[in-house]
């Protein structure tokens, strides 16, 4: 009898471990929830993210406002997004995002905000510098979605300045304005502004996602449809 | 004192120093490694991004082709390692004489390919996995246990 224990106690094992693995294969969404519990208490940044959602929604201050923002200056929802151009969930919320947009074209309005992480990804100041330097022409959302949409042709690349500086001439920039442009002041600045905005609300990864000031959780945000139910709930309380 | 008499008192230390608690450590740091394999494979399959912060990296790791061998999840191969390692610890914590040795077998060649994969994160990827680094946190400990317990066996090295 003792010599068989161990054997049932593998067995348990065993039965548990698969059964646990397909209840998480079967679910896509319930393994979201994993996710965000697992990591809940060892990392220090879910844990700022989850006392960052507990604060009141901050104001916007007046120096703080949104540089980049495009839909409707009266829609009702603004959707904030703290993104690094080369994080890999980044460029997956990219299309998530653009289908928001086109499906409330009126109610909702989308800011960007740079949050480059160093020391993960090399090319992500750049690629926010690119971005400033197209803005300084009026092209920064054209710029902003050509890098995210074509994301997986340069973030392993050894140099992405020339990628960069081609994907800036298809849209047509003035070529020798944008190489100086893309080392100049105006475009670091504009980093430095959104790195003190993601100072205060507490963010500490990407894609973070803020609906009219309120931090919504990553794994509702990798997920169309859990997104579009807090803009309904956001437009259902704007109505009130 | 004949030499059949010496190997009997060896023996017999041998087995009063055969204590439980290594087998019992060892089966627990195992299940930790056991759930977060688990975790690594579905979210592998899932294709589940995982978000990038200012600490870690993201998803590279996972989605490198280092992450695969032949289409099968690394981190399944890693479910599959601690499993065995969990089994044979439950085996050896009841007194099954072949499990111990093949234990210190399994976990030093998961502690070496651990050092591998780590090797990998951090020159070839240059990005760490949170959840990586936790298997081989546990890898590394289990290894301890293995030196830990050899080393007592025969102090003479």
């Amino acid at each position: 009898m003792k010599k068989l224990l161990p054997l049932v106690i593998i067995g348990v094992v065993l039965i548990v471990a698969l059964g646990g693995a397909a209840l998480l294969l079967k679910s896509p969404s319930s393994s979201s929830p994993a996710n965000s519990s697992l990591a809940a208490s060892p990392t220090p940044g879910a844990a700022a993210q989850a006392t960052a959602s507990a604060k009141p929604p901050p104001a916007v201050a007046a120096n703080e406002k949104p540089v980049h923002v495009r839909g409707r200056a009266d829609a009702p929802v603004l959707i904030e997004e703290f993104g690094d151009f080369q994080c890999p969930p980044c460029g997956e919320f990219h299309p998530i995002m653009s289908r928001i947009e086109r499906d409330f074209p009126t109610q909702v309005r989308f800011s960007f905000r740079h949050f480059p992480i160093k020391t993960a990804h090399p090319h992500a100041v750049l690629a926010a510098h690119a971005t400033e330097a197209a803005g300084l022409q009026g092209k920064f959302w054209e710029l902003h979605d050509v890098i995210y949409e074509k994301q997986s042709e340069w973030k392993d690349a050894k140099d992405a300045r020339p990628i960069f500086t081609n994907y800036a001439r298809a849209l047509g920039l003035d070529m020798q304005k944008f190489s100086q442009d893309i080392d100049s002041t105006p475009a670091s600045m504009r980093l430095v502004t959104d790195e003190r905005r993601a100072q205060t609300l507490g963010v500490t990864g990407t894609p973070t996602v803020f609906i009219n000031g309120r931090e919504i959780p990553f794994p509702k945000i990798m997920n169309y449809d859990a997104l579009r139910n807090e803009i309904n709930a956001e437009l259902a309380q704007a109505k009130k | 004192m004949s030499a059949i008499e010496e190997n009997r008192l060896d023996d017999a230390i041998m087995l009063r120093s055969r204590a439980v608690w290594p087998d019992v450590l060892a089966a627990l740091l195992a299940l930790v490694g056991l759930a977060d394999a688990i975790y690594l494979t579905v979210s592998h399959l899932t294709g589940q991004s995982v978000r990038c912060t200012v600490t870690s990296g993201c998803s590279e790791v996972l989605s490198s082709h280092y992450a695969t061998v032949g289409g099968v999840p690394l981190a399944a191969f890693g479910a599959a390692a601690y499993f065995t390692v969990f089994s044979l610890s439950t085996l050896a914590a009841f007194d099954y004489r072949f499990a111990r040795t093949l234990w210190a077998v399994v976990v030093t060649v998961m502690f070496l390919f651990s050092l591998w994969l780590i090797y990998l994160q951090a020159f070839v990827l240059r990005a760490f996995c949170q959840f990586c680094l936790l298997s081989a946190a546990v890898t590394t400990l289990l290894f301890l246990l293995v030196l830990a317990t050899r080393l007592r066996r025969f102090p003479q090295g």
